[in-house]
């Protein structure tokens, strides 16, 4: 299976208040909050590290949850993210200035 | 010998709202008229407006008179349209035009687009709330239509100033913000007091058994903020800066639920 990447949309505004992640879309104002698993995902989306070294090391902590199940949790969530152009997916290392650098502010 | 061509009489004046001036010049005097009428209070004789708009009356677009506001940029120049105007505005230049009806709503509307678009440059908000002022503290209360504004405006006490029942006007300034008055008026059909003030606190409205206020946890203000605000351009950027500028104003502003029955014992928990 290829390793995926994934990666903050630059075109969203992002901020974290009281432990709850907001986004904001740029193009059409759509404001989500993300749980608590979308925020890790969002936090340690930079580009650079594959989708699997997420699960293990930031998601398979904070959850009670086999490698296995979360890590096909996650490529879920981040396609549904990515389809809210929240965040891009690839099979390939996403470069820097394609992603935002984190929490804008 | 008559002249061939005579001058046509430019008139023009300037509304004033939260310390931005504006010049509508017009060729209608009776346009000029209904103007002066509907921004009493709101008129200044500042002679360095922030921008000009020159006004050309015309019938409104009847193949699609019911079109959505739609605000746009391009090269540096802001396209404002809807179905009974379009204007655009250069801000390099600080001039523009508007093409409407002779309709005060349709002027309204483009200054209040006009106003977000600087605010959102300089961190501050239009929201749909009201707002008054009280012991020298401005409070702002916000909610969608029937949630209040106008009941908690028509029971303010005759101590308070008040701004606007329908759309308050933030401006920040140092570590804080003013809210001024607006003559954007909702149901109360009553301009507001031309005057300004610190912002004291935000409350979301809510019509319920008594009168309370209860804390809202630091996530739901700014969510119920950015609800209120009002934006209309399709503009990345510029949405990115409305977003931020909510959440400053959170982190700096007190904002509680305001629950209350609709009678003016409500005024006693303010100010």
């Amino acid at each position: 299976m290829n390793k995926l990447y994934v990666a903050r949309n630059p075109r969203v505004a992002a901020r974290s208040l009281d432990g709850e992640m907001m986004i904001m879309s740029g193009q059409d104002s759509t404001l989500f909050t993300l749980n608590k698993t979308a925020t890790i995902l969002w936090q340690a989306a930079d580009g650079a590290t594959p989708l699997d070294e997420i699960v293990e090391h930031k998601i398979c902590p904070e959850f009670d949850i086999e490698f296995a199940v979360a890590l096909q949790d996650a490529e879920t969530l981040a396609r549904e993210l990515a389809s809210h152009e929240i965040l891009q997916v690839s099979e390939q290392p996403i470069p820097p200035r394609n992603a935002a650098s984190g929490e804008a502010r | 010998m008559p002249e061939l061509i005579a001058e046509v009489e430019r008139l023009s004046l300037v509304i004033e709202i939260g310390g931005m001036p504006v010049r509508v010049n017009t060729t209608d005097p009776a346009f000029l008229g209904l103007l002066q009428d509907r921004y009493a209070g709101f008129l200044s004789d500042s002679g360095r407006p922030e921008i000009a708009f020159d006004v050309e009356l015309a019938p409104p677009d009847w193949d699609d008179i019911e079109a959505d506001v739609q605000v746009t940029q391009r090269h540096g120049r802001w396209s404002l349209k809807r179905g009974d105007f379009r204007a655009e505005w250069e801000p390099a230049t600080r001039r523009g035009w508007i093409r409407q009806t002779a309709s005060p709503y349709s002027i309204d509307a483009v200054l209040r687009i006009v106003h977000t678009l600087v605010l959102a440059r300089q961190g501050g908000l239009l929201m749909h709330s009201a707002s008054a002022i009280r012991n020298g503290k401005a409070f702002l209360f916000a909610g969608v239509s029937g949630a209040g504004k106008t009941t908690i405006s028509r029971l303010a006490p005759s101590d308070a100033t008040l701004l606007t029942d329908e759309i308050s006007y933030v401006r920040k300034q140092d570590s804080g913000y003013l809210a001024f008055g607006t003559p954007f008026t909702g149901e109360l059909s009553r301009s507001g007091e031309n005057s300004s003030a610190p912002v004291a606190a935000l409350y979301l409205l809510a019509q319920g058994p008594e009168n309370r206020i209860d804390p809202v946890p630091a996530g739901e203000a700014a969510r119920s903020l950015l609800a209120n605000v009002l934006f209309f351009a399709e503009d990345e950027e510029l949405v990115q800066e409305v977003f931020h500028s909510a959440f400053e104003f959170v982190s700096r502003v007190p904002v509680s639920r305001l629950t209350f029955v609709p009678d003016a014992r409500v005024w006693e928990l303010i100010g």
